[in-house]
């Protein structure tokens, strides 16, 4: 028996220090494979998700600096856009959360929202067409709170190329030009003697 | 918790015995909670952080101004179309309507598919920066990994011969397939490609294009 729990405890340990907790997602997200070994920053960062059916959601961290609440901010200035009160309360749950994707109306019911089911049900991707593009105001005023955040996009390997490709020219016309994108890692090698012949 | 196993024997007979205790603390709990801990630690840890690939897209431009254009020649340019399917296609050379249209040649993503080309293209690029990361590797030379980052990224800036790549996805093509071409250029160390949209030639030489 000692042994036994010996082992479990220095497992226990181990686990306890080493982890960093794996983020929730909106949806599952099956990324594609690079060669890359970049490692994406901690902080400071805006994500973008898109989902394999298009849906987009969105994500920003509170930032380094921890006297920084740029989700507050961001929710603020939101809500000024929308002309949506959010009382303190949902504000100060609202910094804790995670990625999101609904209309900005759905928004206070879901941080409300303490059924799980009721949450999925909810997230039906943040609106990003002409007429009403939400998105690009999330994406702007992100900007405007925490302008040294880099962008991530995540977006399933079979995602039409033309809802990433709108993501990303929302990005641009807001000054971002640098992506990126998140992928899995895949060695691959490529040696001298793999160079075809010289002609 | 500790439970007492006396030995209950030593009461028959009605003789005093002196008693034997064994102090033994039950673990079981313990290790149940423990075994429940770890694997709730094992499920929740996110091991390898997320990888990214960075990329940079050209500045949009809304001065519809052609002038200013960077001229790049037409012998180096080397466009990659991707359509539906996850067909690709290449050509050498610029679309211009005013010659005859070059022809697009079908390839695919695998190990003799366009890496071949690409690689045929940056042939001196590459076996630069190949030698340089071998001499590293085999500890013939020894270099900080920063320094190192900056000299390829030097070679690149020099390369005068290699091809300028241009990815260009029409609207039925899905996003792994701009990932898979973002990354050989990474894997064939292609100093300068960007990603842009296809004309309305390019379009109508997709259509044509052999299947």
């Amino acid at each position: 028996m000692t042994p036994m729990v010996d082992l479990f405890t220095l497992l226990l340990t181990f686990f306890i220090l080493t982890s960093t907790f794996r983020p929730q997602e909106p949806a599952v997200i099956e990324t594609p494979v690079s060669v890359s070994e970049k490692q994406a920053p901690d902080n400071d960062i805006m994500t973008i998700y898109v989902a394999k059916d298009g849906k987009v959601f969105f994500n920003i961290d509170n930032g380094k600096d921890t006297s920084r609440h740029f989700r507050v901010d961001l929710l603020k200035k939101m809500g000024e856009q929308y002309k949506i009160t959010f009382t303190p309360k949902d504000i100060k749950k609202f910094e804790n959360m995670a990625s999101f994707g609904m209309p900005i109306k759905d928004l206070q019911t879901w941080i409300n929202s303490n059924d799980s089911k009721e949450k999925d049900r909810l997230q039906s991707g943040i609106p990003m067409d002409s007429t009403d593009n939400q998105l690009a105001w999330w994406i702007r005023s992100a900007r405007l709170t925490n302008i040294s955040a880099e962008v991530a996009i995540k977006a399933d390997a079979e995602t039409d190329y033309t809802k990433v490709k709108k993501v990303m020219d929302l990005l641009q016309e807001n000054g971002v030009n640098k992506f990126n994108l998140v992928t899995n890692l895949l060695k691959q090698e490529v040696k001298l003697n793999d160079l075809p012949p010289a002609q | 918790m500790a439970e007492i196993i006396s030995d209950e024997k030593g009461k028959k007979g009605g003789k005093r015995k002196v008693k034997k205790f064994s102090a033994r603390v039950d673990m079981t709990p313990m290790v149940d909670l423990m075994c429940l801990l770890v694997t709730f630690f094992m499920l929740t840890t996110a091991f390898s952080k997320a990888k990214v690939m960075v990329i940079t897209m050209p500045e949009k431009d809304n001065s519809s101004d052609t002038k200013n254009a960077p001229k790049i020649s037409a012998e180096r340019t080397f466009s990659i179309l991707l359509t539906a399917d996850h067909q690709v296609y290449y050509y050498h050379g610029m679309a211009d309507p005013s010659k005859p249209l070059p022809q697009l040649i079908k390839t695919n993503f695998s190990k003799d598919g366009i890496r071949k080309i690409l690689l045929d293209k940056n042939r001196d690029l590459f076996t630069k920066i190949y030698e340089y990361r071998d001499k590293r590797l085999t500890g013939k030379m020894v270099v900080a990994d920063s320094i190192a980052d900056e000299e390829i990224k030097n070679m690149k800036k020099d390369d005068k011969k290699g091809p300028i790549v241009l990815i260009k996805a029409d609207s039925k093509a899905k996003y792994k397939d701009i990932v898979n071409a973002i990354d050989e250029m990474a894997i064939c160390n292609i100093a300068s490609y960007a990603v842009v949209d296809p004309s309305d030639i390019e379009l109508n030489m997709l259509k044509v294009a052999p299947k």
